[in-house]
């Protein structure tokens, strides 16, 4: 079942979309810079609606379907958001606008702001960072700077623990750090002797997912802090996990300095098929000077008779400029809604419900599949895909099989510290019912790898297409359509 | 898994077959199982360089996963295997022939001592897997 | 709120855990910070919180209240109503990262479609699946340039004419790398004789030369000579593009040009105060294992029909981990929907319709505008296609104040960028601003002359 691809549907002369004549007198373009030809596709309107609507039935969504996918956070994604972030106001806004004609705009910023530093524990935020890599390499680059300023410049070291999102490392060496892994204990806490060892004079800093990747919450994060302070260093926490975290702790609460949000995953705003995001950083009073610009702020405090007046400051110590204008406008809209729609009590019931909806499938799923660490978990757990007893099966042929059942997979292979991982993370958003059809899908499988293994080697039967050769992906690089000759 | 006599192993999946001071060298079976079908071969080297020990070789890429291969020793570049850029699945299906990857010239053959011989390889290998 | 649990199943639900209460299952947070008490407002109900969000609107004013003349960077374009339509189905924006491919050719096959189009726009080879935004992309064609020279060659050569905020972002980028020089765009640096000058300061310690095209004045340069010269000394040649120009002038790849990024959101995304947007990034086909960001590829399944895949993953993140060059993972997934849906409705005829009408709206209103006394046209000599540059008789803000009160947004003052260019406007102009639109802008300027 295959769409063909908006250049195989084009047809020579078809015309979609027009515009008016010119109105004006016409002045003509220099010969040099004229461009002799654009070969894109010619279709009618009604092609490209078909089109997009025959290739959107393709896609699972979290609209037709659960997505127990660990350290991603697919939770509902509410409707207001959409029409608000649409209200006219809003999305025809230049940034380049008069501040005074957009007083709304930046009320809004202030407000998030606001509250992102209530609800973590910061003192001060910066919204522009465009997704959680980037509100990371911000991280890495105040950690580097703070240093800078300081005189400090033997802080070259990073460490991260074994369990780290790839993000974390990669982040490092673009900030121009050098990596160190930390292992994680039996309990799959950082190691503390392995920490005790790296902290001297040139650690920078440490990176922590805290809870981790494995969904547990480090029994020892405030002494693991502790340390890489009194060592001279500064915390970056990757806050991909906050989910769990709502009304429970605050990070800033415990000793993090630096922060990352990830609003497409916390504060419900749509994951767009891979984007956009939106990774706001949090940081400590110490490193507020070092934030990315610009911040919005109030410059005119108000009274009883008029609002405050905002504009936006650029922080003493600016890391600088981390892409144009000051952020994803359009996600900061959707994110106040949900935080506005939430409040302290709704916040703290996200955070209950995230890890009660997590333990409760741990408890079902460890029935037929190993639970290397065996405690109560956060948001997210995470099982190994496989049976020592059924050598020729993996994670990825469970994945495969989860579609037939009507479900997207788990993350697979990560983190790397478990063998064949399937990590899980349901969202305090799903119901008991939809937990329980997913525990039954995951016990069913089970028994199938042991009765008749080719229903998953095989999978997956019932989805628009099965198994890519990927290999072939790689080797024979296609990466256009392939565009007849005119 | 194979493991040919007559070559020295490192630890990081390097074989290397010397012949005096010239020496070819390349990945293992091991290495190549671990990787899975590769895609891609890069060299971070052109003939006539000069490397030291440590130094990167090449990142051979497959679907899963990228790897660095390293020089186990310092010295001279004198040949590429070129058939690489093309056929980079020879590292799959001939490691230790026609996926050979460079030949050089080793400066200090002492350096080569704390390589393994096949042997000692294999059992290393077992208790990796084991 | 969004959580669906009954009391009588939380009951059930904690009884299987093995807890008698939520709150054991929290026992690892440490209690002195267990269950802060958050500051912020009570909630509100989703008619509350509309009520609220349009109040907190209608303090702005925006280009529907306007007739805007804004660019620098941001464009009112018209968008047609396909594009948000489709936009809206929940199988394209609740869905996630197409890992699975099985459950993904929706958003897989629409990201091939946009880099095929891409590459068409840009002559380039290849395209990858997006970056933030222009001024991202912008760092990350420097990033790459960087890390092909293996970090040998530490001169990057910017030109001044180049979107401040993009150069600030290159600068952002590259200050975690040890002793690289970003040159070029110093405060005097001539425009008028400014590819000349640049073209001397290229060397075989160039690892790549930045450009804009148009530039951020509008202005339509041939950089020939100057890509000779970068390739003659082995550097690499970055093109800040504009895709609406694009529909009218010789492509980047014309040029031979090694990298062009650009920002998409002409391209059927609305302003949106700023973001999202869009960051493009094409290349040519021998730096393809370089290029940092997704790739959609091409291949077949297990019964042999034709499907497409993530490939070439091995370069990213979660793979190469501190040996990537780029650490990006989420990018722009639905604005590259918007782009492709944007290109597909217009289409050839569409598209070309647009970019004429851009240029020739402009060139009226250029032409007019010089035509009052106190105005001239800054830059006489070069071509421009949307955008252009005016010398004011008074500050650009003044002129602005005095526009606001009739309702029209005048252009960008580029005395807050470029000290030696007060009084001069950058001044934009869409396929959206009638002629009537102008006239009526012109007559505003000709008034605030004379006050």
């Amino acid at each position: 079942m295959t769409e063909l691809t908006i250049y195989e549907l084009s047809q020579q002369g078809r015309t979609g979309v027009q515009f008016p004549e010119p109105d004006v007198p016409i002045s003509a373009l220099p010969e040099t810079f004229k461009r002799e030809e654009i070969n894109l596709p010619e279709l009618s309107e009604q092609d490209v609606i078909r089109h997009f609507t025959n290739l959107s039935k393709l896609n699972y969504a979290i609209d037709s379907g659960f997505y127990p996918l660990g350290s991603c956070t697919m939770k509902y994604n509410p409707k207001i958001n959409e029409v608000v972030s649409r209200l006219p106001d809003f999305a025809n806004t230049h940034p380049l606008q008069p501040i005074v004609s957009v007083q709304g705009n930046l009320y809004l910023m202030y407000q998030l702001q606001e509250w992102l530093q209530e609800i973590s524990g910061f003192h001060r935020v910066c919204l522009t960072p465009a997704a959680g890599a980037h509100g990371e390499f911000v991280g890495g680059l105040i950690i580097k700077k703070y240093h800078q300023v300081n005189k400090d410049p033997k802080r070259v070291k990073i460490l991260i623990p074994d369990s780290a999102h790839g993000t974390n490392p990669a982040t490092s060496s673009m900030s121009g750090f050098n990596v160190v892994a930390l292992p994680s204990d039996e309990r799959g806490n950082v190691d503390i002797e392995a920490l005790k060892a790296e902290c001297d004079d040139t650690l920078a800093g440490l990176m922590l997912t805290n809870p981790n990747t494995l969904g547990l919450f480090d029994e020892n994060v405030v002494e693991v802090i502790q340390m890489v302070h009194d060592a001279g260093g500064l915390v970056y926490g990757d806050g991909a996990n906050l989910n769990a975290l709502l009304g429970i702790l605050r990070p800033g609460d415990v000793g993090f300095d630096i922060m990352h949000f990830n609003l497409h995953k916390t504060f419900s705003t749509p994951h767009g098929g891979g984007g956009p995001g939106s990774g706001p950083v949090g940081v400590s009073k110490a490193l507020a000077e070092f934030l990315p610009s610009p911040i919005v702020t109030i410059i005119e405090e108000g009274d009883e008779d008029l609002p405050p007046f905002f504009g936006f400051y650029n922080p003493k110590h600016t890391i600088g400029r981390m892409k144009a204008f000051y952020g994803h406008f359009g996600v900061h809209i959707r994110a106040y809604t949900y935080i506005a729609m939430h409040g302290p009590k709704g916040l703290r019931d996200i955070g209950e419900k995230a890890v009660l909806n997590a333990n409760y499938l741990m408890t079902k799923v460890k029935q037929d599949y190993h639970l290397p660490y065996d405690r109560l978990c956060m948001h997210e757990f995470v099982v190994e895909g496989k049976w020592d007893e059924i050598p020729n099966i993996h994670a990825l042929d469970i994945s495969k099989r989860l579609m037939d059942y009507g479900f997207h997979p788990p993350t697979n292979y990560f983190p790397l510290i478990v063998h064949e991982a399937l990590m899980i993370e349901p969202t305090e958003t799903e119901s008991k019912q939809t937990l329980d059809a997913f525990a039954k899908a995951m016990a069913s499988i089970a028994k199938e790898a042991r009765e008749d293994p080719t229903k998953l080697t095989g999978a997956p039967f019932t989805t628009p297409i099965g198994r890519c050769d990927e290999v072939k992906a790689a080797r024979d690089l296609v990466l256009c359509c392939y565009i007849p000759e005119e | 898994m194979k493991t040919p006599d007559g070559l020295l192993y490192a630890k990081t999946d390097e074989w290397i077959k010397l012949d005096g001071k010239e020496a070819v060298l390349g990945i293992t079976d091991f290495a190549q199982d671990q990787l899975s079908d590769v895609v891609y071969v890069e060299f971070m080297i052109d003939v006539d360089d000069q490397v030291t020990k440590g130094d990167a070789v090449a990142t051979v890429e497959s679907v899963k996963a990228a790897s660095d291969v390293n020089f186990p020793a310092s010295g001279k570049i004198i040949a590429i295997n070129e058939d690489l850029i093309d056929a980079p699945e020879l590292l799959n299906s001939d490691p230790y022939e026609g996926g050979w990857m460079v030949k050089m010239m080793i400066d200090d053959p002492s350096e080569l001592e704390e390589l393994l011989e096949a042997e000692a390889y294999e059992a290393y290998n077992e208790e990796r897997e084991g | 709120m969004f959580t669906p649990h009954t009391p009588q199943e939380i009951v059930e639900m904690l009884k299987v855990i093995g807890v008698d209460r939520i709150e054991d299952l929290f026992t690892s947070v440490p209690e002195k910070y267990r269950f802060p008490k958050l500051d912020i407002a009570d909630r509100l109900s989703e008619m509350e919180v509309l009520a609220e969000l349009n109040e907190i609107a209608s303090a702005n004013a925006s280009t529907d209240d306007f007739i805007s003349f804004l660019g620098a960077g941001a464009y009112d374009h018209y968008i047609p109503a396909a594009v948000d339509m489709l936009l809206q189905r929940g199988e394209f924006y609740t869905a996630y990262t197409p890992y699975q491919p099985e459950v993904s050719q929706g958003t897989l096959q629409s990201i091939f479609e946009f880099q095929s189009l891409m590459t068409e726009l840009t002559g380039m080879d290849v395209s990858n699946a997006s970056h933030y935004d222009g001024a991202t992309a912008a760092a990350e064609a420097v990033n790459m340039a960087f890390h092909i020279f293996r970090g040998k060659r530490k001169k990057i050569l910017v030109s001044r004419a180049v979107n401040p905020q993009y150069r600030e972002t290159i600068r952002t980028y590259m200050q975690g790398q040890e002793n690289v020089q970003i040159i070029g765009d110093e405060e005097g640096t001539d425009f008028f004789d400014e590819n000349q000058t640049f073209i001397e300061k290229i060397d075989n310690n160039t690892a790549v030369v930045v450009v804009q095209y148009p530039d951020f004045f509008g202005r339509i340069n041939d950089y020939t000579k100057l890509i000779e010269s970068a390739h003659e000394k082995g550097a690499l040649v970055t093109f800040v593009f504009n895709p609406t120009a694009l529909g009218l002038l010789k492509p980047p790849g014309a040029f031979d040009v090694d990298i062009a990024v650009g920002d998409g959101q002409p391209l059927g995304i609305p302003l949106s105060y700023g973001g999202p947007y869009l960051g493009i990034f094409t290349t040519k086909e021998k730096y393809i294992r370089k290029l940092a960001g997704r790739l959609v590829g091409e291949t077949v399944d297990d019964s042999g029909n034709r499907a497409y895949v993530l490939t070439l993953t091995a370069r990213e993140q979660h793979i190469r981990r501190e040996k990537s060059t780029s650490n990006i993972c989420t990018n722009q997934g639905l604005m590259v929907l918007a782009a492709t849906i944007y290109l597909s409705v217009l289409g050839k005829s569409g598209f070309k319709q647009v970019a004429n009408l851009c240029y020739q709206k402009a060139h009226y209103a250029a032409d007019q505008i010089s035509r009052l006394e106190g105005y001239e046209l800054a830059f006489k000599e070069t071509p421009f296609f949307h955008e252009f540059v005016i010398k004011t008789p008074k500050p650009v803000n003044q002129i602005n104040l005095h526009l606001q009160n009739h309702w029209i947004l005048g252009g960008y003052d580029l005395s807050q960028d470029y000290p030696e260019l007060d009084n001069h406007m950058l001044i934009a102009v869409t396929e959206k601003i009638s002629r009537d639109d102008i006239d009526e802008f012109v007559m505003a300027l000709e008034e605030v002359a004379h006050d």
